[in-house]
């Protein structure tokens, strides 16, 4: 269980980025965070995966809190990421560096095999496509075996395709490992496709407004009926968020004109 | 899913493309060292033969075959090696002993910003004296003899080796440190693992800028007093009117700088074959 317990973030600027911010993910749940850019969502992220410390608030992981990176917790960043210098898989072993050699090896075999990519072990990252690089990195962040894998924009560089393909990998290797999935994204589609739960944020300052629960089977159809009425629930969520913030035209109609 | 293969075996064709790419320019590498010796070779000639059909004289500049026949005249009574010898040993002690310093204090002023606000300003100043001006205090501190050659040398390596890692500490990227804060990596293991892979091929350049400074300051320390070594040469030839020893020296100068920079190039080489370089996309 990963609870986020009245999280409030201020940067040293002033700037409140998060207010009161609670979350409850089930162990193996899938929740997708939906939210315009600058609404603090990889803030979130970034405090709940130990990189940076909330103002107030705290982060618990099955009753243990989180004040700096732990090992249950993986992240997969927006980029690949991957450490140039090291092979595809020295850079999949990258996070099992107390795990003695022939088991290390091993484990990162196994983990590019689950993400396809076995053949390139021995590639070098920059002979890989923006696709097959994020699923080395899904892959390293996944050999440690964490309970909570944290995912901030993961395909938003990649291509419809890419990103199609990479949404059921994740399902595949969340069928495997069920780890907890915590997703932030600016696709209302990805999200609806991926999750159990969709939380929507409003920014300014960052907080949810609205939680919509799929209760949706796997596999689940991409264009089916199920799927887009609930990206319709989440696009008006979105909208509502939206429509809410009041704008200068609202409170002074005749500066508009 | 049968988008999903028709995916995986483009990118397939991907990777074979560019390990192909890859290859090619190796196989060419016998060829392409030879198109370096063109110009050269053409002008040598040009010269050898204004000279042999009285369009010069050829006594203020000789012919390659003069210069070609003072060098074998040196080599074979071993004046030549024992010269070679002075300076590059000279070179060696003084690079190694900047090099040391340069990657300690540079390293140093990567480490923090307090440290950086503490030590860089002065070296920044003491950067901006001409190297050379240091020559007459180091002759009254350590005398004419080797050592404040070697501490001149040294001083001229140091800069850019120091530079070159200061730079590098401070352009490493902050997301791949990231990565190992994610990983929970320990100081020292965020070293090893991070940033000194990340630094190396900008600290590998660094050196050769050093070397190659180096190559020009011995000359310098050799100026100034010395019974041996290559710009001793230099100042006899100078001295005595002879030319053709001083162009014989400026040609070993030329051959040696090349070869230990293609060493230690070679020697880090080894270390940066995951480079994605502009130069490999032939």
């Amino acid at each position: 269980m990963l609870l986020v317990d009245n999280i409030e973030k201020i940067y040293p600027n002033g700037a409140k980025a998060l207010e009161r911010v609670n979350i409850a993910v089930r162990a193996g749940e899938i929740v997708a965070v939906v939210g315009g850019s600058g609404c603090g969502k990889s803030t979130l992220l970034r405090l709940i995966a130990g990189l940076d410390r909330p103002t107030r608030g705290k982060i618990m992981l099955d009753g243990e809190k989180i004040v700096a990176p732990h090992p249950a917790v993986g992240f997969v960043f927006q980029e690949p990421r991957l450490l140039p210098w090291l092979t595809v898989a020295q850079n999949a072993g990258f996070g099992l560096d107390d795990v003695p050699a022939p088991e290390r090896n091993e484990r990162a075999r196994e983990v590019l095999q689950r993400v396809g990519l076995a053949d390139h072990a021995k590639s070098w990252p920059r002979e890989l496509s923006g696709g097959q690089a994020q699923r080395v990195a899904i892959a390293r962040a996944l050999a440690p075996r964490p309970k909570v894998l944290l995912l901030d924009e993961p395909f938003s560089a990649l291509d419809a395709f890419t990103r199609a393909s990479l949404q059921e990998h994740l399902l595949d290797l969340w069928e495997a490992f069920r780890p907890t999935l915590l997703l932030v994204t600016h696709d209302v589609e990805e999200a609806v496709f991926l999750a159990d739960r969709v939380l929507v944020m409003r920014p300014k300052p960052g907080r949810f407004v609205a939680e919509i629960d799929l209760a949706l089977a796997r596999p689940r159809d991409r264009y089916g009926e199920a799927l887009d009425l609930a990206k319709r629930r989440v696009l008006k969520a979105l909208d509502h968020s939206l429509q809410a913030q009041p704008r200068g035209e609202d409170l002074a109609p005749a500066a508009a004109i | 899913m049968t988008a999903m293969s028709a995916l995986e075996s483009s990118a397939a064709a991907d990777t074979s493309q560019s390990a192909n790419s890859a290859a090619a320019p190796r196989r060419r590498v016998g060829w392409r060292f030879l198109i370096g010796f063109i110009l050269p070779v053409a002008l040598a000639l040009a010269w050898e033969a204004a000279v042999r059909f009285g369009f010069a004289q050829g006594r203020l500049m000789p012919p390659p075959s003069r210069i070609f026949t003072t060098l074998y005249d040196l080599a074979i009574t071993g004046e030549l090696f024992r010269h070679i010898a002075a300076t590059t040993a000279r070179i060696l002690a003084g690079f190694a002993l900047g090099v040391v310093a340069a990657t300690l204090l540079g390293a140093l002023a990567g480490a923090s910003k307090l440290s950086r606000d503490a030590i860089d300003p002065t070296l920044q100043g003491l950067r901006a004296v001409p190297s050379i001006a240091w020559v007459p205090l180091f002759i009254l501190w350590f005398g004419i003899f080797e050592t404040s050659k070697i501490m001149l040398i040294a001083v001229g390596c140091f800069f850019p080796v120091y530079l070159g890692i200061l730079g590098a500490i401070l352009s490493v990227d902050r997301k791949i440190v990231e990565v190992g804060r994610m990983f929970r990596l320990s100081t020292p293991a965020l070293v090893r693992r991070i940033l000194l892979p990340a630094i190396l091929p900008a600290y590998v350049v660094s050196l050769r800028t050093g070397l190659g400074l180096g190559w020009m300051f011995v000359v310098a320390a050799e100026f100034m007093g010395a019974s041996e070594g290559l710009g001793y040469l230099l100042i006899d030839g100078q001295q005595l009117g002879k030319p053709d020893q001083i162009l014989a020296s400026i040609l070993t100068f030329a051959i040696l700088g090349k070869i230990t920079d293609s060493l230690l190039a070679a020697a880090a080489a080894p270390f940066l074959t995951w480079q994605d370089a502009f130069a490999r996309r032939d």
